[in-house]
């Protein structure tokens, strides 16, 4: 439906050439750590960091004079130019929705200068941003203690693995001893201990979780040494899990939302392997409780 | 007096009387001696009001003058410090606002000024016993906090929302000198904060304190100290602590203080639990009066629940700070049935939203705040079916922020035909110049609906992709609308000459990035002086556009923020404000007077 004019800024990169470096600046900001621990084939060091800086730097630059220049250069995908109105106030040339790009000089109204200003306009539906879009200063207009706030609330759920915010699933992969291959479920589709247990059984056929007792029902008792040992004692293999601070637990302890919450991925272990588990989990509760009473 | 010409004053402008005014006749006419006059006019607090009866004639303009005790000022620059203590002997408490709105959004420079520690130096003159000092906006220095805590010995109220350019120490100051402290209100600040010993200053003598929020400070106060000043603070109504304060220290505060009336708490969740979640439920159960609760950091479905016996009386629940999904919020909402005022984040979705609607049949007032505002991939968030959703279980909602992602014409004008008595309506559109999704035509309609529908919208703000068309409607029917927030809209200098030449109660308009110019700047220029301020930054307007209004305009300041980046004679940001103080003498070099 519509034609978009590539918008060259003086520099001469066109908007797509500022997008595509804006988004390899970003990505590798963002990347910037697992760089240096990625796999690669070619020789260490045969990527000069110079030159990203360099690119860094480029692509910064545009982007700050973009930003200061406003909305233009700030909004992806095409660009539109607008037409202002002259004296008449006579509305001439290019209505978003019409679809047509128009070119019209600006009328001199005392000492207008000659200055493009675009307002970018989306006619069609989808922002074309392959990656996190330039920032317009200031918009969306949210306060900067709300973004602080919400900053950190959305770090802490990143840090309790695969989990994204309100898309309603939560992938962790369980790995079993043994098994050539290792298989991702969906904590958020199951209710309970239970429920997760037969569907995992169904995945790894040769394998018995035992039992947890009532959990799916919020529990207020704390942990049990004894309801650990009948565990671990009464089959093969023992269902663990790894979690947000990195320790391995016995699945099962704790009331399920609180599980699904702090629970980053799973193991199935053989329960000989398993013997050391329960006094270090037990240990680790006991401090914990410690430190919080002081 | 010309009635119609008294709506156009407010209380910021405080003018010499009008000769005019005063007749001849003017003492028999007024038939009250002052003794009466001034004990019935002291029951009157609105600051309208106050201002109307000034001008009634010039013993009721004395008698006014010398009751009033609550002065609030708008924009702090639109009249000096000497001309409030001049007309007004008898203040206790101002209000003072000082920067234009859209510094929250880092769109003013730092520096810029609205210092408070010109007007606290009058101030302390001419109100020694000024009790209660309320800012909004405004730079404040430690010194200036320390200056008040040591010159106003009766000093009770300070509330500071939204300002910069003081620390933990300033208020340190606050807590060992104000001996009669009742109300210590931080709120969203731009506080460098150096530790949380501030607290522990408050003496020990201190029983006085009726709020005390701190929500917004980051670091971890002494427990023991806030638990000791709860305790023995027995007027403690409202108490809003910080995200280092846990669960078992919140229960420990409730249980010194079943009397509070608003609370915020601390994270609302724990790794381990030391205690059974019963003894929480119970504790909250035995706050009866609760009507505000906020704060609820990471809480999530073990712990909410906590809260429900509270839930009843709830008035005003904030969750803007918790990530909840829709079944934890509809869960919560189904206690709620009181609930009149409701802020959440978009996680609850479209979903949550239908359980508002079904549960809170009271609702007065839904904010939705994108939890994620710059994320563009990925998007969840709300949508307009859960807008509508509200608005079908919600007839009462007059007051609505909805940030999102993608809205419809038809979506609004269902919206408003189910709530017609919207006063605020504010829609955050959140991709820039997004038109309808489904029939990819502009938002207009959608405004037009709104501004038609709801003849008493004070406050709109618009988004999406909106042509002149959205102005047209604004202009034509906004009879009652005193706030307009445009950002990215308009085609062409009508947008803005519909809007300045109709909304006849206009106060403040802020706009930027509008391809509004010099033609609708001075298309206002009698309005601007009816008006508070307003705002222009990233549109078209030219310093010679700017020149020409301020030479017509001498009671107005032009002020135009200079820009590295820019054109010498582009005026890339601009704020006009009416004033009787004349032109700012403290103005930084990058703001020229015009």
């Amino acid at each position: 439906m519509s034609v978009s004019i590539k918008e060259h800024d003086y520099i001469g990169l066109s908007e797509a050439n500022m997008e595509k470096q804006a988004y390899e600046m970003i990505y590798n900001n963002k990347d910037l750590n697992l760089k240096a621990t990625e796999l690669r084939l070619g020789l260490p060091g045969s990527e000069s960091p110079e030159r990203e800086v360099v690119v860094h730097g480029g692509a910064i630059k545009i982007m700050m004079a973009g930003a200061k220049r406003g909305f233009s250069d700030a909004i992806n995908g095409g660009s539109r130019k607008w037409a202002y109105a002259g004296d008449g106030g006579q509305e001439v040339g290019s209505v978003k929705h019409s679809g047509q790009e128009t070119d019209v000089s600006v009328s001199p109204v005392p000492a207008l200068p000659e200055r493009k200003t675009q307002v970018s306009a989306k006619p069609n539906r989808q922002i074309s941003s392959p990656a996190p879009k330039q920032q317009v200063v200031g918009w969306p207009p949210i306060r900067s203690f709300r973004k602080n706030t919400m900053a950190v609330s959305q770090t802490k759920n990143e840090e309790e693995g695969d989990q994204k915010m309100g898309s309603g699933c939560l992938y962790v992969k369980v790995s079993m001893d043994g098994a050539p291959y290792l298989r991702k479920v969906d904590l958020e589709i199951y209710s309970c201990y239970l429920d997760l247990s037969s569907a995992l059984e169904k995945m790894f056929s040769c394998f018995t979780i035992g039992q947890y007792g009532s959990h799916g029902v919020r529990t207020r008792e704390g942990l049990s040494e004894s309801r650990l040992m009948d565990l671990l004692h009464g089959s093969e293999y023992v269902l663990t899990y790894e979690d947000k601070d990195g320790d391995w637990m016995l699945v099962g302890d704790v009331p399920w939302d609180m599980f699904i919450a702090s629970c980053k991925r799973m193991r199935i272990m053989k329960s000989s392997d398993a013997i050391g588990l329960a006094p270090r989990a037990m240990e680790k509760c006991r401090n914990r409780t410690e430190a919080d009473n002081e | 007096m010309d009635l119609n010409q008294k709506r156009t004053r407010t209380v910021d402008r405080v003018d010499s009387v009008d000769p005019d005014l005063v007749s001849p006749e003017s003492t028999p006419m007024c038939p009250f001696p002052d003794e009466v006059l001034e004990p019935v006019l002291s029951l009157i607090n609105s600051h309208k009001d106050r201002s109307s009866v000034s001008l009634v004639c010039k013993d009721w303009y004395n008698a006014e003058r010398w009751s009033r005790r609550h002065v609030f000022i708008g924009n702090c620059y639109s009249v000096s410090p000497e001309i409030v203590v001049g007309r007004f002997p008898k203040i206790r408490s101002v209000t003072l606002k000082g920067k234009p709105r859209f510094s929250d959004f880092n769109l003013v420079p730092e520096d810029w000024g609205a210092d408070v520690y010109p007007w606290l130096s009058v101030l302390a003159k001419a109100y020694p016993f000024l009790e209660e000092l309320r800012l909004k906006r405004m730079a404040v220095s430690d010194e200036s906090l320390e200056f008040l805590a040591m010159n106003f010995p009766e000093f009770k109220a300070l509330s500071l929302l939204s300002c910069d350019g003081f620390s933990t120490d300033g208020l340190k100051a606050i807590a060992t000198h104000c001996r009669n402290l009742a109300e210590l209100d931080i709120q969203e600040n731009g506080i460098d904060d150096l530790g949380g010993d501030w607290l522990s200053c408050f003496p020990e003598t201190l029983t006085t304190l009726q709020v005390l929020n701190f929500a917004s400070l980051n670091s971890e106060v002494s427990f023991s100290d806030l638990e000791k000043l709860v305790t023995r603070c027995k007027s403690l109504r409202v108490l809003k602590v910080n995200r280092t304060i846990n669960l078992d220290q919140l229960q420990k505060l409730l249980l010194r203080a079943p009397q509070l009336t608003e609370l915020g708490t601390g994270t609302f969740t724990q790794d381990l639990v030391t205690r059974p979640v019963a003894d929480l439920e119970a504790t909250f159960g035995s706050c009866k009066n609760l009507l505000t609760i906020s704060g609820l950091w990471d809480t999530n479905s073990l712990y909410l629940p906590v809260i429900y016996p509270a839930c009843a009386s709830l008035t005003f629940l904030n969750l803007s700070c918790a990530a909840l999904r829709s079944f934890e919020l509809a869960m919560l909402l189904i206690h709620c049935k009181s609930l009149r005022r409701l802020w959440v984040l978009d996680t609850v979705g479209d979903m949550g939203l239908e359980a508002v609607g079904s549960w809170c049949p009271l609702l007065e007032e839904l904010r939705v705040f994108p939890a994620d505002p710059f994320e563009q991939e990925n998007v969840a968030g709300v949508t307009e079916s859960g807008f509508v959703a509200v608005s079908r279980g919600c007839p009462k909602l007059h007051y609505v922020l909805y940030f999102c992602h993608q809205m419809t014409n038809a979506a609004v004008a269902t919206v408003v035909q189910n709530c017609p008595g919207f006063t605020h309506f504010r829609l955050c559109i959140m991709n820039l110049g997004q038109p309808d999704y489904v029939t990819n035509e502009p938002m207009d309609e959608a405004f037009g609906a709104v501004v038609r529908t709801c003849p008493n919208l004070q406050r709109l703000a618009v988004s999406g992709l909106l042509t002149d068309l959205t102005f047209e409607y604004i202009g034509k029917y906004a009879k009652n609308l005193e706030i307009l927030s445009v950002a990215f809209a308009g085609s062409s200098d009508l947008g803005l000459k519909y809007v300045l030449g109709g909304c006849p109660r206009l106060r403040k308009l802020e706009i930027r990035d509008c391809p509004f110019g010099n033609a609708a700047l001075l298309s206002g220029l009698t309005k601007y002086e009816s008006m508070r301020s307003l705002w222009m930054s990233a549109c078209n307007l030219t310093m010679n556009g700017c020149r020409v209004l301020a030479k017509e305009m001498p009671r107005l300041n032009v002020e135009v923020m200079k820009d590295e980046d820019s054109e010498d004679s582009q005026a890339h940001k601009v704020y006009i404000y009416r004033t009787v103080a004349g032109p700012r003498r403290d103005a930084p070099p990058f703001v020229l007077t015009l």
